[in-house]
């Protein structure tokens, strides 16, 4: 057992666990913060996703002591005062989805993606998202989402 | 009940399609109107009563923990609060069912859309349902509920004009509340139904809203709980968790078929978790899942494992243990007529659904009564399921299915309920049980693998003389053509399936449509012709022709020039009630295949959400393009040899075509389901497509 301090959506945790586990497991089950999914364990599907100082990261390959101190965003935290990210209303006006659960994943990839490059081309969605599985097959609308979510930002919605 | 338990986790294969067929539940109480105010509080309730026809074909439902007339298929209650909701047995697994049912009752009772909630397969609280499979939710259940709504107007009027004393004929109903125009008096449904205990049952004889003057249905209306799945808010059965709960695992033997012999615990039982063992289930829980996987590891066991089949061997294996078919007279007059003749074979490789969200459980005792959450199709199943392997009633078995992260009929059994439950026991505390993707990629059942075995005879101008088709093992799913051909026999053969199989989107639609739809392009290149006009000439079909005539045109067929390398192909098909025609063009470099455009034609009769039936065609799409190209369990004496997504390929954005959709919708046809039927014609149309580009035939899925 071990206390490591996190920096989670803002705020600060503190927890006391092996440091062994992964930082999924304590996202999801020590913090309540289950917007992250289990989706392979092994770093292939994406469904783990969370942003570590901006950048996506597998959160079921990660070691929760590794990121201990890192600024970390799950899903719970994308929504700020009450308002979505345009990624996630993109992802609504398009209904990108089916049963929603590489969702979270998605939005966080797209969100990554959009603030490396805020104008990517659709070639470019294609293989930074390619790490993600969806298998309800709603690729196409998420690369329509990304679109109209870098349109919505480009016009200063945050 | 240790040899229950036993029989319930080994894995006992499903037959394909006999899925469908179950027996009524043992149980037949009635329940009081007393009963329901109780617990639905008061208002207004109507009970949706099966129409004979169904109710004969389908053993009746019940609900309320087996406690309903049987006859009942569904509830609507109006509160006093003037909120709707509607009680199903159906779940949600992203065919996105909640939004349209949703939808069909804001429209019969003019109510808007906020106000209306649809409870969604708890078994303490919906009537009996056998499963949410077989596209049978809008053809089944979108009636009922119109009914069940359009009754809930009519009694709302009938308060109303009870009320102020008016003429029922004056009143309307309208943003869910009952107008009086001449004196522009207007009453919340909440109002009318205050301090009310009304209940009403109703048959097949309510009058619905005719399409042309519905509002609601036939709008994309956008997923109705979309917000709780883009703020990850929702939880899936893998996300919930009670007081004090603990996480459990399982011990899965080394090879399908292995017993167990021996076992030794004592190192996992120091680790402070709760070590089960009953029979051949060995389980542990533990604090976290962390420990339960280490202590899990910490068991040392003996296990008697059995030689089982490979795939190597397995389309021989497939054929050798069936029956051949007898000879046939008739076929073989209709090949004599013939002026050529083929004979082909076709392949179908074992596939796995994979749903994102593998099988998850959480199970909880209290005072006797067990509570699960789980994601399943069949929640009344797994309700049963667990009971039968506890030796108690099934009324002492709550199942609830939060939306679910999908299925596509792989969810039918879901053991994790069972393990969670009997690990519950022991630890005396809550326990959930999520499997790895190994264990879904392994414990779970398969799509069938099949052989397919074609003769067939055409005349030189292109007309079909005979037509002999034999599938052996993958199942009888659309196995009948709609060609014209006057000599013609297409049979299933069942066999012995080296791997546990069962249900799968569109179920054996698409191995019958691959080989059928490849060999009729076989037959087409015989002759000589183009193979949509081939389709055509031997085709009378109308709906079947409409498709293929709309994909066709819409892709550009016999138009656009194919680039270097490039090919087009065509295929088109009918299952469960709808009509699917899809064009592919594929490019080949190096024996790579890639997907370029899919152009899909689509009809089932009328569309109740354009929007949400394109993101499912899309989606059988995207599904398709993996089992005609790189998807197949591959496995070797009882072990899956590639039981990871690194390992076994599924669709990813790379595979993602340009992709086109037709609708055709006929508001004059009831709507039928569109989840399944729209992947079974995209293997068959790629092939054909890569034999217009290569010369090379492709008569294995997958193909690459
Ligand atoms: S669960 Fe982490 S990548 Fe799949
Ligand atoms: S929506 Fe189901 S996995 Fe993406």
């Amino acid at each position: 057992m071990k206390t490591i301090q996190l920096h989670i959506n803002g705020v600060k945790r503190s927890v006391d666990t092996d440091p062994e586990r992964t930082l999924l497991s304590v996202l999801r089950d020590d913090l309540d913060l289950t917007g992250a999914k289990y989706g392979c364990g092994e770093g292939q599907c994406g469904a783990c996703t969370v942003l570590v100082d901006g950048q996506p990261v597998r959160s079921c390959h990660v070691r929760v002591e590794a990121v201990a101190g890192k600024q970390i965003t799950t899903i719970e935290g994308l929504t700020q005062n009450g308002q979505l990210h345009p990624l996630q209303r993109a992802f609504l006006e398009l209904d990108a989805m089916q049963c929603g659960y590489c969702t979270p994943g998605m939005i966080l990839s797209g969100v990554a993606l959009l603030a490396n490059n805020p104008h990517p081309s659709e070639t470019e969605i294609v293989r930074f998202m390619n790490g993600n599985i969806c298998r309800c097959g709603t690729y196409p609308r998420i690369i329509a989402a990304i679109r109209r979510a870098a349109q919505m930002m480009k016009g200063g919605a945050r | 009940m240790s040899d229950k338990l036993v029989a319930q986790a080994s894995s006992l294969p499903v037959e394909p399609e006999r899925y469908e067929l179950f027996a009524a539940p043992v149980y037949d109480f009635t329940i009081t109107r007393r009963d329901f105010f109780k617990i639905l509080g008061g208002g207004l309730v109507v009970l949706c009563l099966l129409d004979d026809a169904l109710a004969q074909g389908r053993g009746g439902g019940r609900g309320f923990g087996g406690a309903a007339p049987q006859e009942i298929s569904a509830w609507l209650h109006i509160g006093e609060d003037g909120t709707v909701t509607v009680y199903t047995g159906k779940v949600e697994v992203g065919q996105n069912a909640r939004t349209s049912l949703t939808q069909v009752v804001a429209e019969e009772l003019r109510a808007p859309l906020s106000s209306v909630r649809v409870l969604m397969a708890d078994t303490d609280l919906v009537p009996f349902d056998a499963g949410t499979f077989g596209s049978r939710t809008t053809p089944d259940m979108v009636p009922r509920l119109r009914r069940a709504a359009a009754a809930a107007r009519e009694s709302l009027l009938d308060l109303a004009a009870e009320q102020w004393k008016v003429e029922r004929g004056t009143l309307l109903v309208a943003d869910g509340k009952v107008h009086h125009p001449p004196t522009n008096r207007a009453i919340t449904f909440g109002e009318l139904t205050k301090g009310q205990k009304l209940m009403k049952s109703i048959g097949g004889d309510v009058p619905l809203t005719p399409a042309e003057r519905w509002k609601v249905i036939g709008q994309s209306i956008p997923k109705v709980n979309g917000q709780d799945l883009v703020t990850g808010k929702h939880k899936f059965s893998s996300d919930i968790k009670r007081p004090g709960m603990w996480f459990g695992k399982v011990l899965r033997p080394p090879s399908f078929g292995a017993m167990l012999v021996a076992v030794d615990t004592q190192a996992a039982e120091a680790m402070g978790v709760t070590v089960v063992r009953d029979g051949n289930f060995v389980g542990v829980a533990a604090p976290t899942e962390h420990l339960a996987a280490k202590a899990l590891s910490a068991i040392r066991a003996e296990w008697n494992a059995s030689p089982q089949p490979s795939g190597k061997e397995l389309f021989e294996y497939l054929k050798k243990n069936a029956v051949p078919p007898p000879p046939s007279p008739a076929i073989e007059e209709g090949l004599a007529a013939a002026d050529i003749r083929l004979e082909r074979t076709y392949t179908i490789a074992y596939i796995a659904h994979a749903p994102l969200e593998p099988r998850a459980a959480v199970a909880e005792w209290n005072e006797g009564k067990l509570t699960v959450w789980v994601g399943t199709q069949r929640p009344f199943g797994v309700r049963s399921d667990v009971a039968r392997a506890f030796g108690i009633p099934e009324s002492q078995v709550r199942v609830i299915v939060p939306d679910t992260g999908s299925g596509y009929g792989g969810k039918h059994t879901v053991e994790a309920a069972t393990e969670a439950a009997r690990l519950a026991q022991a630890a005396r505390r809550p326990v959930k049980v999520v499997w790895t993707r190994e264990e879904e990629f392994t414990w779970a059942y398969f799509r069938p693998a099949g052989v397919i075995e074609v003769r067939s005879g055409v005349k030189k101008d292109g007309t079909l003389t005979a037509w002999d088709f034999h599938n052996y093992n993958s199942g009888g799913s659309a196995i009948r053509p709609l060609y014209d051909i006057p000599h013609q026999r297409s049979e299933f053969h069942q066999t012995r399936s080296p791997l546990r199989q069962g249900s799968y989107r569109a179920l054996a639609a698409t191995a019958n449509h691959f080989a059928r739809e490849t060999h009729i392009d076989e037959l087409a290149h015989a002759v000589g012709m183009d193979p949509l006009a081939f389709r055509l000439k031997n085709l009378k079909d109308e709906r079947l022709r409409a498709v293929l005539t709309a994909a066709a045109e819409r892709f550009g067929w016999g138009k656009s020039k194919q680039s270097e390398g490039h090919g087009f192909g065509i295929a088109g098909g009918f299952e469960k009630g709808s009509y699917v025609a899809t064009c592919a063009e594929v490019q080949v470099t190096h024996r790579q295949v890639k997907v370029m455009r899919l152009v899909t034609a689509f009809e089932c009769g009328a569309v109740i959400n354009p929007d949400h039936l394109r993101n499912q065609i899309e989606g059988c799409l995207m599904m398709g393009i993996g089992g005609a190209l790189f998807e197949a369990v591959r496995f070797e004496n009882g072990t899956i040899l590639n039981p990871r997504f690194s390992a076994y390929r599924v669709p990813r954005f790379v595979d993602t075509p340009a992709m086109e959709v037709v609708l055709l919708d006929r508001k004059d046809l009831p709507s039928v389901g569109a989840g399944e039927t729209p992947i079974v014609a995209v293997a068959p149309a790629i092939g054909n497509a890569i034999f217009d580009a290569t010369g090379e035939r492709r008569r294995t899925m997958p193909m690459v």
